[in-house]
């Protein structure tokens, strides 16, 4: 018994090192920008730099975009799949894969091939409509964490008894999704939600070969240019990204009728 | 009147006939029990005329009008599921409300809507509650709340009583069946609970293989059966074997003793009859005319009722004697005499 909790306990603390001691380095790294003594300034350099300011908000932007866009699809797709196709649940899945084996380069080449001035749909003649292409992008490359998400939600709820409750009360289709099957998934939602605005925020294939002005390729950029600042940039983005996950908890924990399901 | 008619309904899954040529006409006010064995068909009759399954032939008539072709919130049903179905997201008083804010009735209708009805179920203080803070009683009665509050025109009750226990279930069940009475909305009630069909309903739709046995009131379901089936399905049931001695006039001999029934029975050696276990008597009684030596197999004392087994002609035979403390059970093994009444045998068609 004892032996076993040992095992548990070195185990974990060996985790912690192999995850924390680097993470440590780089702060520590991020914090020498002065001579011989720690500062912000790495912080401070980046915090006020134009550039840091417009990819950072393009990116939440299109994030958010992205975000929508997922929802939309994905939650009435998954939905519809689990209560009228659950035969098909094996194929959707399979599709839903797909943005991790094909390569995004693969992808956004389809895109420029596709999508080029002299195509039909001239989607990268103008930069709204090269935005509205990352944009479907990004929710591609989403789909797998954004699908699996929604899909558990859904298992925890008996979906057909609550639409079929919900469909003798009056309520059409689009009520159905909104009022009924998105607040009982919403946690899951924001699960994929945030794994969606992770991905997009560092995304630099598509962003790079469609020439906009995102996050990902900045943080390339000054990685190549400056020497305590990526450090700090990456430390800023990994407290975003735990940010998010503690939202995540926070959500579950004071949403009642999720901690009930649980 | 009949307010809702279903008629000649069919529903195929594949090939497999799941509902034969159903029909059954319904009054307005009426509460009708749908009867049978687990895959006898009567929830999807059930589930046809909610909507959620479309007849493969047949017509369903709500007031006169065909709803076959209207989708399940067009029909402007109330139904209550065995899974309470109520919605987590949402109070109690927010699923009451659900169906009046999707119809878009005025915010003070529906909040008046909403306090009848919570008291209606005698939950007047958890409108603010979730699903998962009550009881499966306390949400089977905010079920049928939800369900009554945009005044359906018929109320469909899928098995809302199974998930429960014994006890709830009885309450429940009378509560159920009071709002109903106070509320005179037509209700069909699905259920394979034959206490609670015969203790609920107006009527009773006895159904097995698809197809309805028989359709009566509880006491005519129970003392004239149609069919062998509803018969063993609907209580319990002595069944004999007895010698026919002449068709016409009912007369038949069991185990050597004559009896003439008061109608004729079928022609043929051999008839099939049948008891309830309360038309068998332990001892002579007076207006029981028939009278059988039995040996006793076997008592159970169940309180107010004594459940002996005894064998009677070849059969082994269930009776119900009331307890009475001066009178003890008697003890397994022992012979005794049994009574009963040809009025009271059951001839099995079918």
């Amino acid at each position: 018994m004892k032996t076993t909790r040992f095992w548990s306990y070195a185990a974990f603390i060996a985790g912690l090192i192999y995850f924390v001691v680097p993470l440590i380095g780089m702060f520590e790294f991020s914090l020498r920008k002065r001579r011989g003594e720690y500062s912000f300034d790495a912080y401070t350099s980046v915090l006020n730099d134009p550039q840091f300011q417009q990819t950072f908000l393009y990116s939440v932007a299109l994030s958010i975009c992205t975000i929508l866009l997922g929802v939309l699809l994905i939650v009435p797709t998954a939905y519809w799949v689990r209560l009228k196709l659950p035969r098909m649940r094996p194929v959707i899945e399979f599709i839903t894969l797909l943005p991790l084996v094909i390569p995004p380069i693969v992808i956004v080449f389809g895109y420029i091939r596709l999508y080029n001035t002299s195509s039909w749909l001239p989607f990268t003649g103008t930069a709204m409509g090269t935005n509205v292409l990352l944009t479907f992008g990004y929710a591609v490359l989403a789909l797998p964490y954004m699908y699996r998400a929604v899909d558990t939600g859904l298992r925890a709820i008996d979906i057909a008894t609550l639409t079929e409750a919900a469909q003798s009360l009056g309520a059409g289709w689009v009520t159905i999704i909104w009022r009924v099957i998105l607040p009982n998934v919403l946690v899951a939602v924001l699960s994929g939600a945030f794994l969606t605005f992770a991905i997009v925020i560092g995304e630099y294939v598509m962003s790079a070969l469609l020439d906009r002005p995102a996050f990902g390729p900045y943080l390339v950029w000054i990685g190549a240019n400056k020497a305590y600042e990526p450090s700090a940039l990456a430390v800023m983005t990994f407290a975003i990204t735990w940010a998010c996950m503690g939202l995540i908890q926070l959500i579950t924990r004071f949403s009642k009728h999720t901690r009930a399901m649980a | 009147m009949t307010f809702l008619t279903i008629s000649h309904l069919e529903k195929s899954f594949g090939s497999n006939r799941v509902v034969k040529d159903f029909d059954l006409d319904i009054a307005k006010g009426e509460f009708v029990s749908l009867l049978g064995p687990s895959g006898c068909g009567k929830t999807t009759v059930l589930r046809m005329v909610a909507g959620f399954e479309t007849p493969s032939q047949g017509a369903i008539r709500i007031d006169g009008k065909d709803v076959v072709g209207l989708r399940p919130n067009q029909r402007n049903i109330g139904m209550v599921f065995q899974a309470y179905a109520l919605f987590p997201n949402l109070t109690v008083a927010q699923n009451v409300a659900f169906g009046m804010k999707v119809k878009g009735l005025p915010r003070a209708e529906i909040d008046s809507r909403v306090t009848e009805m919570l008291d209606l179920i005698g939950l007047p203080d958890l409108g603010a509650r979730f699903p998962f803070q009550l009881s499966g009683g306390q949400q089977q009665r905010v079920a049928l709340a939800r369900a009554l509050a945009v005044r359906p025109q018929v109320l469909l009750l899928d098995e809302p009583l199974s998930a429960l226990d014994a006890k709830i279930r009885v309450s429940l069940r009378m509560e159920i069946r009071e709002i109903q009475r106070r509320l005179g909305i037509t209700t069909i009630f699905v259920t394979h609970d034959q206490e609670e069909a015969l203790s609920m309903s107006d009527r009773i739709v006895v159904m097995n293989g698809g197809i309805a046995e028989q359709v009566g009131t509880p006491f005519e379901v129970y003392n004239r059966p149609a069919t062998k089936f509803v018969a063993n399905f609907v209580g319990t049931l002595n069944t004999f074997d007895a010698k026919v001695e002449n068709a016409s006039e009912g007369r038949i001999s069991l185990d050597g003793v004559a009896m003439t029934l008061p109608a004729a029975v079928p022609t043929g050696g051999r008839v099939a009859i049948a008891l309830r276990p309360e038309a068998v008597h332990l001892g002579r009684a007076a207006g029981r005319e028939v009278v059988l030596p039995a040996v006793i197999e076997d008592v159970h004392f169940m309180g107010s009722v004594i459940r002996v087994r005894a064998r009677v002609a070849g059969a082994s035979v269930a009776l119900d004697t009331f307890n009475r403390a001066d009178s003890p059970p008697p003890a397994v093994g022992s012979s005794a005499e049994v009574s009963l009444s040809a009025r009271d045998v059951i001839v099995l068609n079918g």
